[in-house]
Formats: structure tokens, C-alpha cells, sequence
């Protein structure tokens, strides 16, 4: 049983959103996903300025076992990438929704609201569909 | 077994080395036009030893290893057949391992005989109407096979067929060659017995299709027992069809690529063929073409003008996708090829197939028998099988790759583990037909007892292997602080 | 039944076992239309004296020439050892170490290797090698569009200097991946890529420039002014490196202010025979920021269970993880027995050894040039200094003359006239410290034969 906070919102990539205070969001990847994909040991983390599109692939977890691209799950800007993880990739496995995320993004105007995101509960169901 | 060996610089000695392999000193006057600029300024840090030292070394390295001449080697996928010493032999006299790749064709007749007649060989045992030799391994030989489905469709103005269509079981590099060739993957499931699922595919072929990649037997150890119906289906929407030749040891001298459909193959020489695997290569990946892709094949080829061997190169395919290698691939495998085929012949490949079989289904029977649970128990094996050990971890916590590692402690190399991804914990046992039958009876003994160990002292299987060289290694420690050339100060 | 083991006994064991009748039910799930009876186009199986004896009976036929053939593969002295040692069973049976306590021995051997490699060439790693040089530079360029982020182009720039058969094997290798290669001229009178014909692409997005190091025509390029002029336009540089040279001449991590980024080449050249044609190895280099850009297979060094040293191959998610954003490589091998030979043929003859292998093949080369170019009607093509081979312009057609050569025994040079037809009668000429004096000599009267002939035949 993996852990899916419910204040979150998620993506069928296996992505979590939380919305920052500032307006911002903060990307990083599931209980789940980590757990499957194992020991991290190469985190790649996109740079604060770069323009991504609702899809776009723009970082990358690194395992003993699989290379996995992150998605953006939403267009906009980055605004900033998670530094620590080059030194310390395991912090991905351990506060997969803490310290482990990924990067943050300014959202495209209107991006939020078309973004396709799905709720705790849902996410929890589509982790019960791929089980069984 | 020697327990460990330095690394060949902790030997090193300034001033040490085996003298009698150095030319005589030129002088300094032998490189006075070449300008200082470009001069190395000092030395490269390569070993200072002397011969013995080296030999020593490498010998006690080479102690260090698993290999088919010392140990069973139940590889799925990978054919860990006996290799004939005399193939080595034969293929390293003085006059081969002399030539030189662009010596003229005049001093080379003997040489291209042998390719020539090792190119129609392959395409008899094939059933395909053209076979190239250059490649230099199986993933070569698979872009090749891309490239020349994706060249053929250009020439028929049909250029928009990019999509390539995989088993959900197949090996990695499948989908890894379609995107190389700038194709797209469209991946089918498999069904329950192992075989393709047909309505699956027949939904997914159409306009855009390029053609299908499978194996057959397929990943799973299972014969695709509709490819009759595939072929049909991905013709019918205009694609072609791909062979992967990984398994070809189950059917070899029993059923034909070329007559299930096959429009192009790939063979693994280091397989089917018995090349050495040399602890990583090298390999050879020859592809065959049935009659449509003929002028699209990797030059150079080796053709025939009456009682004359000669290359046939670009002016002779100008269709031809081009080259994979700087010269002609791997000739010394090539002739290792050659000698296997002469030395089995008609029927020796017929008994390939035949024993291949036989001693997969007879292990797969004995290990049901002791208690173990293969992945398709209601299919013949063909020449190798998977076993599921999905129970034992559930109950006992154990791994297929903690039964992997023990089996080293019992004088077996480890089946395939983990491959296909498809089967849970699983291990793809290929015995090949140079095993006899009594160490197939010994590794069924010690899978018996590790299943024992498994149920009454876990500990000693997942903390497993104990008589090996090294325990168990941390490979997440290797990638995170990555060691990848060694340095005098390091300490491990 | 070669290489079978079973008796009628076992057969009926195991058939009994698995509760068949015959060998053939087991085959009893394929399609009945589908299987063959006897195998046509098979000839009957030979026993190994036979075999032995048409071997040697094709090889003596095909005979030892004395050879001036260089143009990416070059004959060296191979110690005795190399061999005995590489064809041990458990180097030559060995599979891909997989299983890293149960390959020991090859991986870190590979880790030795890597080692030798990187520190040849002067950069920071090495993988375990690729199928051969040219598919190694076709590699080198896919990495480099993924390696370069400030380059969105996938344009190569590629010297007509290299050799024609590494420039046609990275256009068949990558040309669905959206790869464009700029061929660039070399100058007439030098036979290396002048500074001018880079000067065209100053404010255009290019990924990556190519430099062989001695050339094709074995000449010298001017390796610093070509690596600052890259790395000041935000060019990756891969270097194209004869692994011999870089004995004498300075390595590709020592090019210009920064060193290339990185650096590929033929291996054949360290231990590894001749052979036809293959199987050789490409080695690859790059620097430590690329490592996880590079392709191919790495051995790294870490602690087993108990604390001790082992070795195991890393950073594997690299080869099966397909990336569709960027180009990707689908190899899975390395060319192990071909590596083994060179880390055993590195550790003989060490950096002394190397480095006199080197120069006496460059004093040869320079021996037979001097030689041949006395005799009137050959010259050389090229001004500048050149690394064990050059280009020889006679003047008459070379074909005839090579035959003639040959006929002698002698395999006179490479014919460029189909790879460069602007040089006319153009040879490739090698010579490597294989070559005595002698050897020369008798190629210098062969040939002086051979140019009275054809003036005659003309």
C-alpha cells in the first residue's frame, strides 16, 4: 500500500502537484512511482527559466533498475529545480513528497485550471486498476 | 578459485616491463618532423610489469570467472552451447588473422570462399533469399532490419509507415532499435497461453504501419502458434514482418523463418552458431531478406562470378542501406560460424533443434516435478522455459534473484532472471543440447535444495552467494559514487 | 553427434520422463505445414580433421603477403601471451558479466582496461567498448546531440579528412534520427581541414565538430586551433584517435585550452589481429560531465557484503531507457575478447613499449616514403608531417601498378581513386615497425619494376 496524501493532486505519469502560497507549484513523483522504480541514484532536475509544455518530459529519476522522464504536468515556466538531489538522490525514496520533489513552475495563464490532474482518490483508484 | 587479485597497477614498478616485446629504440631522430605542439608531452600511466606479472595476473583473473567451459550455463536467450575449440583453431591460422581488410580480392579467394559459402548456408537453414554478413552483433543486425523495412517503404513513396509493432514481452532492445530507426512503438499484449494477441493486433495494424518485430519461439519459451495468422494480418495492412533471432536453437533444422513469413531476420552467431561470448562479445548479428528487401541489404556482401569471389559493394547496391562497419564486420567470428556449420552439417543442425528441445522439456518435467512452477505449465517448452518463483516470495520472502546467487554457491551460473518482465520473479532456464543428462539432474538437485534452504534458513539464500569471489554488491552504491577508473590513492 | 552428448539410453530416459514418444512429439504445438524434413542447401557434416584440412588448404591458398596496408587497420607485433591468455576457457566462454560475483574476472578486467583508456587518451572515462571505430564515431555523434544542451540543431561538421568508411557508416547509423553531417574540405596542397573552411559556420547552431587525429591520409591536423575554435562557438569536439599515436602525439584531453569533449577511435591497432577485417573494438572517452550520455557498457567499482572491493557493471538504466525526446542507442554488447587482448597487449608492453611501437612505425613510414619517392614518377601529396602512413601520387594509373605489386607478393597501398578522385593516382602507403629495411628495399625495386613495366605496356 503506498501512501497517496489527499490534499495533493496527481497525474496518470505517476506526478503529484501541490499548489504553493505564491502561486507556484511544486512537482515531485509518487510514493508509488519511487517505490517501483527502487534505490535512486541519479536525479536530473530541470533550470529555473525554462519553458515547459503540459506533457513535456523535463526531468529524470535514475534507479539501479530504470531511467524514468518526469513529466510537466502543466505548461509554464520553471522556477526552480530541486538542487539537493544531485548530491543526495535518495531523498526522492524517502520524502517522496517533501524534501524529494522535484521542481517548482510558475503556471501558464489558465494552465492550472485545463491541466488534467486527477484527485487522491482517483489516483488511489487507478493504483488499484494496475494491480489487479 | 584464487579469492582475489590486485588491480595490474598496484603491481606496477617504474621501470619494469617486458623488454623483448619493444622494437629497438629509433632514435630521437625518428620524430624530428613532427612538430612539438603536437607532441604528447608525458607518458600515458599505463602498467610497468614485468611478462610473468602480466601473465600471472590475467591468468588468476581469468580464475576469477564463470564460463561454458568450467560451468552449466542455463542462460534463457542467450545459448551457452559448448564452443568447439576447433573453430578457434581454424579460424586463427597464420594466413586468416594476417589479412588485411582491404587486401585485394586476388589474395583472399580461400577467405571468401568461406564467407560466401557461410552466407548460403545461413540462408538455407533460414529459408531467406539473401543474407549479409557485416553486422557486428544482434543489435546491428536489428537496426538493419529496421532500417531496410523502413528503406523499402520509402522506395514504394509509402514513407508515412513509421510505426513499429512489439510483444509487450520482448527483449529491450526491440523498442530500442525502432526508435533508433525513428520509428514509433506500438506494443500488443500477449495472452494467457504466451501467444500474441491476435484481435489486439488486428486493431493496431493499418496505414501507418511499418511492420511487427517478434521472436518465435517467443520470450516467453513458448512456439507463437498463430504466426500463420500474424503474418497474414500485417501483410494484408501493408507492413512487413521482422525476426528476431535470439531463439533460433529451438527451431533450428525444423522450421524455417523464411516459411512462417519472416520478410527479414537477424541471427545471433554467438548463439545459435556457437561464436565465443568472450565475456561480452564479440558477436556477429548477419541478417537474411526474403526477395522485397534484397537491394536494401548492409554492404558489403559476398557474391559469386563463376568459379571468383568478390565483394559486392556500393556500385552493385545502390539501394543498400549503407555500411555498419568500417570494413566487413566480424570475419574472425564469421569463419568460427563457418567451421560450426561445416562440422554439424545437414543433420547436425536437424539435432540442434531436436536436443535443444528434448533437454529443455526433459528440466522443465523434473523441476515441475520437484515442485516448482513454470510460467505456462499447458505449453511444450521449446527450447528453454521460465519458472515463477512468485509463490516463494510471496510466502517465504525469498527471490528469484535470491535463488540466483545461490545457485553460484552450487557450481551453477544463474538462468535469466527478470527477463521477460511480463512473468513475476521469474527465471528463463535455456539447458542447450550440449548438456548431458546428468547435469541436468544435478541442477535440479540444487534448485530442490535451495527451495529446502528457502523454506527452513531463508537467511542463507537471500544473503547468498557465500563462495564466491565477492558477497553480493552494492550496485546502488556503484551508481551513486561512481568508480569508473582507478586512481592511486583510492581505497575501495 | 558432434558436440550432443546423449546416448539411445538418455534419449529414452527423458522421453520417458517427460511422457512423449518420440522427439518429434515434442514439436507437436508447430504447425505441421510449417516444418521441414531434411535440410537443402546443407552439405553433409565434415569431422574435424576434415575441416582442418580445408582450412588450411583455403588458407595456404590465400598465403601471407608482404603488406603496406594501413588506411584504420594496421598490422602490429602481437606478444605470444596476448593470445594464449585471451582463448582460456574462462575468458573465451565467458558471457556478459551479468552475474557479478560469478565474472570477477571480466569485469575487472574492463575496469582495467577503462582504466588504460582514459588515461591513453587523457580524458576522465571510458566505457567498455563499442562494436569498432566507425561505429564508435556514428555513437560519439548521437551522444554528442544529447550531451550538448545548447545546440538544438543535430548539425555535424565533418572534415572529408576522415575516413570514408566512418563517414558513411554515421550517416547509415543515424540517419533517421535527424542528424545532419557538413562535410568539410581539406586543403589541396596540406591534406588537412583548414581553419577557413570552419569560418563559414561562426554564428550557426552546430552541435558537434569531428577531428581524426592522424587523419585518413595519415597527416597531421592542427588539433589545438580546431578544439578552441569549437569550444568558443559552443561546439562539442569528438576526437577521432589512433590508439598507437597517442603514445607520441598529445592526446585528445590535452587539445587546446579545454580538451576534446569526446574521444573515439579503432582499437584494433593494441593486440588484436588483423583477422579480415574484424572483430575489432572501438574505445570511447568523454569527460566526466557526459558519462551518463555515453552509450555502451561501464564497469564500476564498489563494496560487496562483507565490506571487500568487487566490480559490476553500472549505470545500466542508461542502455535500456528509450528517451524519445532525444536520439538513443540500441547496443548491448561490448567486444569482450577484442578488449581482453588489448588491456593484456597495454599491460606487455607498458607506456616504454607503446611508445616505441610508435616510433619506429613513424621512422618506417618515413623510411618507405624517402625509398619510393626517389624513384621518378611517385610523389608525395601532401606537405606537413605524417603519422605511419601518407599519400603517394604516381604518374600513371596505380591500379595496374598495385597488381603488378601483388603479383610479386607485395600489397603495395590502399588506391584512393575512388575516395578522392580530385588526387588522381593516389595510394595510402603504411609501414609500422612490422617492416625491416629489407622489406622495404624489396618494395622500392618491386615497384621501380613495376614503373618500367606499365611505361612500357603504355
Amino acid at each position: 500500500m503506498s501512501n497517496v496524501p489527499a490534499d495533493l493532486r496527481y497525474t496518470r505519469s505517476h506526478e503529484w502537484l501541490r499548489t504553493l502560497s505564491d502561486g507556484t507549484v511544486e512537482v515531485g513523483i509518487t510514493d508509488h512511482a519511487q517505490h517501483a522504480l527502487g534505490d535512486m541514484v541519479f536525479v536530473e532536475v530541470p533550470e529555473a527559466g525554462r519553458a515547459v509544455k503540459a506533457g513535456q518530459p523535463c526531468a529524470v529519476v535514475e534507479s539501479v533498475k530504470a531511467a524514468s522522464d518526469v513529466y510537466a504536468p502543466l505548461a509554464g515556466e520553471i522556477t526552480a529545480g530541486n538542487g539537493k538531489l544531485a548530491d543526495a538522490p535518495e531523498t526522492v525514496n524517502a520524502q517522496p513528497y517533501g524534501e524529494g520533489w522535484l521542481m517548482r513552475l510558475r503556471p501558464a495563464p489558465g494552465a492550472l485550471a485545463a491541466a488534467e490532474l486527477l484527485s487522491a482518490a482517483d489516483y488511489q483508484k487507478l493504483l488499484d486498476a494496475e494491480a489487479g | 578459485m584464487p579469492v582475489s587479485e590486485k588491480v595490474i597497477f598496484e603491481y606496477s614498478q617504474p621501470g619494469r616491463g617486458a623488454s623483448d616485446q619493444w622494437p629497438h629504440d629509433p632514435g630521437a631522430a625518428a620524430l624530428s618532423d613532427v612538430p612539438p605542439s603536437l607532441r604528447r608531452v608525458r607518458p600515458p600511466e599505463l602498467p610497468e610489469v614485468s611478462e610473468l606479472e602480466a601473465v600471472r595476473h590475467f591468468t588468476r583473473l581469468s580464475q576469477l570467472n564463470f564460463s561454458i567451459d568450467t560451468h552449466f550455463y542455463p542462460l534463457g536467450s542467450c545459448t551457452m552451447k559448448y564452443n568447439p575449440r576447433a573453430c578457434n583453431q581454424y579460424a586463427m591460422l597464420p594466413e586468416f588473422l594476417a589479412r588485411h581488410p582491404l587486401a585485394p580480392e586476388s589474395h583472399g579467394q580461400g577467405l571468401l570462399a568461406c564467407l560466401y559459402e557461410l552466407q548460403e548456408m545461413l540462408k538455407a537453414v533460414s529459408g531467406m533469399a539473401g543474407v549479409a554478413l557485416s553486422p557486428m552483433a544482434g543489435a546491428q543486425g536489428e537496426f538493419a532490419g529496421v532500417a531496410m523495412i523502413r528503406a523499402y517503404h520509402r522506395s514504394r513513396a509509402d514513407a508515412g509507415r513509421n510505426e513499429i509493432i512489439v510483444p509487450e514481452a520482448a527483449h529491450g532492445t526491440n523498442p530500442a532499435t525502432a526508435t533508433m530507426c525513428g520509428c514509433v512503438v506500438r506494443e500488443i499484449p500477449v495472452g494467457r497461453e504466451g501467444d500474441v494477441d491476435i484481435e489486439a493486433l488486428a486493431d493496431a495494424v493499418g496505414p501507418n504501419t511499418a511492420g511487427i518485430m517478434l521472436t518465435n519461439p517467443s520470450t516467453l519459451g513458448v512456439f507463437e502458434r498463430r504466426i500463420a495468422e500474424v503474418a497474414r494480418i500485417v501483410h494484408d495492412a501493408g507492413g512487413l514482418l521482422y525476426y528476431d533471432g535470439a531463439n533460433l536453437n529451438a527451431i533450428l533444422g525444423k522450421v524455417r523463418p523464411g516459411d512462417m513469413g519472416f520478410d527479414v531476420i537477424h541471427m545471433n552467431l554467438h548463439k545459435t552458431f556457437s561464436t565465443p561470448h568472450g565475456g561480452g562479445g564479440p558477436g556477429a548479428g548477419a541478417v537474411g531478406v526474403g526477395e522485397r528487401l534484397l537491394p536494401f541489404m548492409p554492404i558489403p556482401v559476398v557474391g559469386r562470378e563463376g568459379e571468383r569471389y568478390r565483394w559486392l559493394a556500393e556500385e552493385d547496391l545502390p539501394h543498400s542501406i549503407g555500411r555498419l562497419s568500417a570494413f566487413m564486420g566480424n570475419t574472425g567470428v564469421l569463419l568460427r560460424a563457418y567451421i560450426y556449420m561445416r562440422l554439424l552439417g545437414r543433420d547436425g543442425m536437424r539435432r540442434v533443434g531436436e536436443f535443444a528441445t528434448l533437454n529443455a522439456n526433459y528440466l522443465l518435467k523434473r523441476l515441475q516435478q520437484a515442485g516448482f512452477d513454470a510460467a505456462y505449465p499447458q505449453r511444450r517448452a521449446s527450447h528453454e522455459f521460465i519458472v515463477t518463483l512468485k509463490r516463494q516470495a510471496r510466502e517465504l520472502n525469498v527471490t528469484a534473484m535470491d535463488f540466483a546467487k545461490r545457485l553460484l554457491d552450487y557450481g551453477f551460473h544463474a538462468p535469466t532472471t527478470y527477463f521477460p518482465l511480463l512473468v513475476p520473479e521469474c527465471l528463463l532456464i535455456e539447458p542447450t543440447e550440449t548438456e548431458s543428462r546428468e547435469v541436468l539432474d544435478a541442477f535440479v538437485t540444487a534448485l530442490s535444495l535451495i527451495q529446502k534452504e528457502a523454506e527452513h534458513e531463508p537467511g542463507r539464500v537471500t544473503s547468498a552467494p557465500h563462495t564466491m569471489p565477492v558477497r553480493r554488491l552494492d550496485d546502488v552504491r556503484a551508481a551513486r559514487q561512481l568508480d569508473l577508473t582507478w586512481k592511486p590513492t583510492a581505497q575501495p | 553427434m558432434a558436440f550432443i552428448p546423449h546416448t539411445e539410453a538418455d534419449v529414452a530416459a527423458m522421453l520417458a520422463a517427460i511422457g512423449a514418444q518420440r522427439i518429434e512429439d515434442l514439436f507437436d504445438e508447430i504447425p505441421a505445414e510449417l516444418r521441414i524434413g531434411a535440410l537443402a542447401g546443407v552439405p553433409e557434416a565434415l569431422n574435424e580433421m576434415e575441416i582442418g584440412r580445408l582450412m588450411s588448404e583455403r588458407a595456404r591458398r590465400d598465403g601471407l603477403a608482404l603488406s603496406f596496408l594501413g588506411a584504420g587497420a594496421y598490422e602490429h607485433h602481437i606478444p605470444a601471451a596476448v593470445w594464449a591468455i585471451v582463448t582460456r576457457g574462462e575468458f573465451y566462454s565467458a558471457y556478459t558479466p551479468y552475474q557479478a560475483e560469478a565474472s570477477q574476472g571480466t569485469l575487472q578486467l574492463i575496469y582495467e582496461f577503462q582504466t588504460m583508456i582514459a588515461r591513453l587518451t587523457a580524458m576522465d572515462v571510458a566505457n567498455a567498448s563499442m562494436y569498432d571505430g566507425a561505429s564508435a564515431t556514428a555513437e560519439a555523434a548521437l551522444m554528442a546531440v544529447r550531451a550538448n544542451r545548447k545546440s538544438t540543431s543535430a548539425r555535424i561538421l565533418m572534415p572529408t579528412t576522415v575516413h570514408p568508411h566512418y563517414r558513411r557508416v554515421a550517416a547509415t547509423t543515424t540517419c533517421n534520427q535527424g542528424l545532419r553531417f557538413e562535410q568539410l574540405p581539406y586543403c589541396a596542397e596540406e591534406g588537412i581541414t583548414p581553419a577557413a573552411s570552419l569560418a563559414r559556420f561562426e554564428g550557426h547552431d552546430v552541435t558537434a565538430l569531428v577531428v581524426q587525429q592522424p587523419n585518413f591520409f595519415g597527416r597531421l591536423e592542427d588539433v589545438d586551433a580546431l578544439t578552441d575554435w569549437a569550444h568558443a562557438h559552443g561546439i562539442l569536439v569528438i576526437a577521432v584517435v589512433n590508439p598507437t599515436s597517442l603514445a607520441l602525439l598529445k592526446p585528445p584531453g590535452q587539445w587546446g585550452a579545454r580538451g576534446a569533449d569526446i574521444a573515439v577511435g579503432e582499437g584494433q591497432p593494441l593486440g588484436v589481429p588483423l583477422s579480415g577485417g574484424g572483430p575489432y573494438f572501438g574505445f570511447m572517452t568523454t569527460r566526466m560531465e557526459y558519462v551518463r550520455q555515453m552509450p555502451g557498457r561501464i564497469v564500476g567499482r564498489t563494496l560487496d557484503a562483507a565490506g571487500r572491493g568487487g566490480f559490476t557493471l553500472t549505470l545500466q538504466a542508461r542502455e535500456q531507457h528509450i528517451r524519445r525526446a532525444r536520439a538513443t542507442s540500441n547496443i548491448c554488447t561490448n567486444q569482450g575478447l577484442a578488449v581482453t587482448a588489448a588491456t593484456i597487449y597495454l599491460s606487455l608492453m607498458g607506456p616504454l613499449g607503446l611508445e616505441r611501437t610508435a616510433a619506429a612505425a613513424h621512422g618506417r613510414a618515413r623510411e618507405l616514403t624517402a625509398a619510393l619517392t626517389r624513384l621518378p614518377g611517385v610523389r608525395t601529396a601532401f606537405a606537413g608531417p605524417f603519422f605511419h602512413e601518407a599519400v603517394l601520387q604516381l604518374d600513371r594509373p596505380a591500379a595496374p601498378v598495385l597488381a603488378t605489386l601483388g603479383s610479386r607478393g607485395i600489397l603495395g597501398g590502399l588506391a584512393l581513386t575512388g575516395y578522392y578522385p580530385e588526387l588522381g593516382s593516389a595510394l595510402l602507403v603504411c609501414a609500422t615497425e612490422t617492416k625491416t629495411s629489407a622489406d622495404i628495399d624489396r618494395y622500392r625495386a618491386a615497384l621501380a619494376d613495376a614503373l618500367q613495366q606499365t611505361a612500357r605496356a603504355a
